[in-house]
């Protein structure tokens, strides 16, 4: 036998190599892992933060019109938003299209240095959201499942509303769960917040009433008699079980978190009375009620044509909705157990493209772009790292996504070591090792 | 399909023909057994040895209804039409069974589906982890068909994926060797062993994955000027050398046997041959392991995609025989879904009875499990009328599916739907059985109970009116309902109940038709294979 073998409890025989990247060697083992990723700060056993507010700025923002505006670098990376504006922490400035974001800067910190280097939509938002690059020939879970997994049912979590939403329609093609299959899947609210009612699929659907509900559920219990018959067997009986929690939603108390109209009015206008707002306003009611990760995806920001008009009319919608959450929060106490995260899966080419077709437009840029974070464990009122003049580079202290991520695993209580089941028995990291040549930086020190 | 056009015109003529004013009595309840239970052939002779061994009785052969319903399901992926849940039930011959049988394996829905289980494990998707990209995906997804509706023997259908070289759109199976995310010998090693030798190369010795790797050191990928076509051939320069002596390692073969090649010989065809030799003892036992646990819901060997030795077979007579009976057919792989569906074993009820609720892994009750995901879709859209609008965008080229098309039909493994995700249907990343999760879970209910996806196809369900609109007494409305959804009479109780509903509970015909579909559709004997 060759030393550089170890069995594992599968009776596989693999190498050295391959069992510190799968986690195999135990503790023992880990005391060679100078090989694991150092993280940003030391493990808390506690958790600061017990939810997540992913907020997916899906298709990717221009980091030059959001926190990284870049007024001396001339109209033709600035174009027409060369006014940056001061905000309440000295000597943070963000673009002006984004004053009342500007007024709670000192609940956030602005990382200016997000780079991976990859421009195509599908890989960066899996890079982005899941921490890995995608040639290993696994497909890994991203953020929200693995909190799923780490802080759902098999954790514990009792509520009858799904550990893991995204509002309101889920990311297509993006596979949520990867390996760790479709149990971990988000469950999508669909519908739209900012209209009456607000059709939440499976527990609010229109023009069904209460009556007629009832009446059905009476029908099909009479009627299943199937079921009855195979009481006893574990799959029958998981479906009755579902049922019935399915139920307590649709006609029960545990549907009503997705009430909105219980909320005051002054309050939901302040959110902005658009489809953003109104998901901003449903993730503060889902984090009460204990929901451990919550995503807006929130689409619109691929803007190879026009930037500037399309800009001008989704920042003041951002911005209401974005300060109005975090402001709402920390009027509750929930901010400092609430991580909000914001960003897309890159930035957008600081060099505007004034030519036809795109006439102002700006492209994918995954070379540096911001994130944005708050609350939950993370010190608010920094900038981490900055991008050049231009905003083409990382100038310093570049993060990755897997240092991002696995900040926001550590603030949840998810202890780095930990292994998540691939179905081939292979224990895979949360984040990727040291040992595959991957970086990490020690960047976002300065906010844990 | 077939189905769906023949519920209007089978309504309408049921109801000329008959008018029955009493509810027909259903034989539901699997009839009681009366002394033991005949075997109908070797199967059955070896499952019910070993159960009498451990004293177990099997359950009752299942009644007509359940039967038809099950093979539908097991063998096309589809419910039976109404007028062949009547024709079938009315039907006197005793050999009906064998000839549904016959006849769902000539259609062309056995080829669909099956077709959608071989893209399963063989990874047909358009893009990640693995880029076959949409028109390979496509043409590999036509070509799997095509062997299908052929019956092509099955050591052919591996030696074809094995051996075949050139452009990914014009020699579609070797697409093989493009459907996986890494490869190097030793990653295409693995894509090799899992579906073709039903074991996990990850669970072998370094010195048997490198001597088996070695065979697919000379396949070789390159680009041609056409967008996304790429050539799969024989690269006399490919090499591997033994990652621990870093000298170049042996032709070994898994039970030992070297072998050494003359130059301008593609290993990939030695490889081959040694698969498919009769003597080999992965190839025909995977394949019938297989089969057994896509038409039975388990495996003889437990997960189906995992033989190795400690791994036994839950009966091991009963797989030895079942590939000797391949071997003797030719790899016809039709001659092992024949004998399995003819058993009584495949035909038990799936009540357990006292005597065997726990002997359910030696077949002694059929197993009870949710149906696909593709299936359950198909299911709904065929009762109600109705269609999904499949799409997708990335990558190019765009593809559009015409909704009248089959969920169980669709080649390309990235192309999704909400509810598919949600019903567990594989992503096609591994191509391990267990990526596809039946499980039931609360998120299932909720979408079957009360999502607007199921509300809006059941409440404008053209199908529906139908059934209304030509049925003027109720009983044949509730009657056709049944028969539509759970391929079945109800019972007597059941139509009170369902009868007492139109009259009393909700007098608005229409509604109260839409009301019973939907129960029916959520009830546990609709979403479950049984």
């Amino acid at each position: 036998m060759n030393k550089n073998k170890i069995s594992s409890s599968f009776g596989q025989n693999i190498t050295r190599r391959e069992a510190l990247r799968y986690g195999l060697l135990g503790f023992s083992g880990l005391a060679l892992a100078g090989m694991f990723p150092l993280r940003a700060a030391p493990v808390t056993k506690r958790a600061k933060a017990k939810s997540v507010i992913q907020i997916w700025q899906w298709g990717g923002p221009s980091h030059l019109d959001t926190f990284d505006p870049k007024p001396e670098a001339g109209y033709d990376y600035c174009g027409p938003f060369n006014k940056p504006i001061e905000t309440n922490v000295k000597g943070i400035r963000i673009c002006e299209l984004l004053p009342l974001t500007a007024k709670q800067a000192d609940k956030y910190s602005i990382i200016r240095s997000m780079t991976h280097g990859i421009n195509a939509h599908e890989t960066a938002a899996y890079v982005v959201q899941t921490g890995w690059k995608p040639e290993d020939g696994f497909v890994h879970p991203c953020a929200g499942a693995v909190v799923s997994f780490e802080k759902g049912y098999d954790a514990g979590y009792k509520g009858l509303t799904p550990p893991y939403i995204v509002v309101t329609n889920p990311q297509g093609r993006f596979s949520e769960a990867g390996f760790l299959g479709s149990k971990y899947k988000p469950f999508a609210t669909g519908g739209n917040p900012n209209s009456e009612p607000f059709t939440v699929e499976g527990i609010v659907t229109p023009g069904i009433t209460k009556q007629r509900q009832m009446d059905r559920r009476q029908l099909l219990n009479q009627l299943d008699g199937f079921a009855k018959k195979l009481n006893g067997n574990s799959f029958v009986d998981l479906a009755l079980n579902s049922e019935q929690s399915a139920y307590e939603l649709i006609l029960g108390n545990s549907g009503k978190v997705f009430d909105l109209s219980a909320e005051d009015q002054k309050l939901r206008d302040k959110y902005g009375r658009n489809s953003f707002g109104q998901s901003c306003l449903l993730a503060r009611r889902l984090v009460e009620a204990g929901v451990p990760y919550i995503t807006i995806n929130y689409p619109g920001w691929d803007t190879h044509k026009q930037n500037f008009e399309t800009m001008r009319t989704k920042l003041p919608e951002f911005d209401k909705g974005f300060s109005s959450l975090l402001r709402d929060l920390a009027d509750k106490g929930l901010l400092d157990s609430t991580i909000v995260w914001c960003g897309g899966e890159f930035g957008r080419t600081p060099k505007i493209a004034w030519e036809e077709p795109w006439n102002g437009g700006r492209h994918h840029h995954g070379q540096v772009f911001c994130s944005v974070v708050a609350g939950g464990g993370f010190k608010p009122g920094h900038v981490v790292g900055s991008s050049n003049s231009t905003g083409t580079e990382v100038a310093d202290h570049p993060v990755y996504p897997w240092d991002l991520l696995s900040s926001i695993y550590q603030l949840m209580g998810i202890a780095p070591e930990e292994t998540l089941p691939h179905p081939q028995g292979l224990k895979i990291p949360l984040t990727p090792p040291v040992a595959e040549g991957i970086k990490y930086s020690d960047s976002l020190k300065e906010i844990m | 399909m077939i189905t769906k056009i023949n519920i209007f015109a089978t309504c309408v003529l049921f109801f000329l023909i008959s008018s029955v004013q009493i509810f027909p009595q259903w034989t539901r309840d699997d009839p009681p057994q009366n002394g033991k239970i005949k075997a109908n052939n070797f199967i059955d002779e070896l499952v019910f040895d070993k159960l009498s061994k451990k004293h177990i009785t099997p359950s009752p052969v299942c009644s007509d209804e359940v039967f038809l319903r099950r093979v539908f399901l097991g063998v096309t992926g589809a419910l039976p039409a109404n007028k062949e849940v009547r024709s079938f039930l009315a039907d006197k011959n005793p050999d009906k069974r064998k000839i549904l049988i016959d006849k769902l394996l000539a259609s062309d829905e056995f080829a669909d589906y099956w077709a959608m289980k071989w893209s399963d494990i063989l990874r047909v998707k358009a893009e990640f982890p693995s880029n076959l990209w949409p028109v390979a995906a496509e043409a590999y997804h036509r070509w799997i068909r095509t062997c299908i509706v052929q019956n092509m023997p099955y050591d052919k259908f591996a030696y074809a994926l094995l051996t075949s070289s050139g452009s990914n759109f014009k020699t579609p199976q070797v697409n093989f060797y493009r459907a996986m995310p890494k490869k190097d010998p030793l990653s295409i090693l693995n894509a090799v062993a899992l579906p073709l030798m039903g074991s996990r190369a990850q669970k072998w010795t370094d010195e048997e994955r490198y001597g088996m790797a070695v065979f697919f050191a000379k396949v070789g990928y390159k680009n041609t000027q056409e967008w996304k076509e790429e050539i799969v051939y024989f690269n006399e320069e490919g090499k591997f050398l033994n990652p621990k002596t870093g000298k170049p390692q042996e032709l070994t073969f898994l039970d030992g046997e070297r072998v050494s090649l003359s130059p301008g010989k593609d290993p990939r065809e030695a490889f081959a041959n040694w698969l498919i030799s009769p003597d080999n003892k992965w190839f025909a036992k995977n394949v019938v392991n297989r089969i057994w646990y896509w038409l039975m819901g388990k495996g003889i060997i437990n997960e189906p995609d995992d033989i190795r030795p400690d791994n036994p077979a839950q009966n091991e007579k009963l797989l030895a025989r079942l590939e000797k009976e391949l071997i003797k057919n030719d790899y016809d792989l039709k001659s092992i879904y024949k004998a399995i569906l003819n058993s009584n074993t495949f035909q038990l009820s799936s009540l357990p009875t006292d005597n065997n609720q726990n002997y359910e892994a030696d077949f002694s009750h059929y197993y009870v499990r949710q149906l696909n995901a593709e299936v359950l879709i198909d299911a709904i859209d065929n009762i109600t009328g109705t269609g999904e609008p499949y799409s997708s965008l990335t990558p190019e080229p765009y593809t559009y599916i015409p909704e009248d098309e089959k969920t169980v039909s669709l080649a390309d493994g990235s192309i999704t739907s909400p509810f598919l995700e949600i019903f567990g249907r594989p992503p096609r990343d591994t191509g391990f059985e267990l990526e596809r999760n039946n499980a039931p879970t609360i998120q299932q209910r909720l979408h079957l109970l009360n999502s607007t996806h199921i509300q809006k196809k059941l409440q404008g369900s053209q199908t529906i009116k139908n059934i209304i609109s030509a049925n003027k007494n109720i009983k044949d409305i509730i009657i056709n309902l049944y028969i539509n959804i759970l391929s079945r009479y109800p019972t007597q109780a059941e139509g009170k109940t369902a009868e007492n509903y139109f009259t009393v509970v909700n007098k608005n015909k229409t509604e109260a038709a839409v009301d019973l579909a939907w129960a029916l559709i959520n009830t546990k004997e609709f979403s479950f294979q049984h």
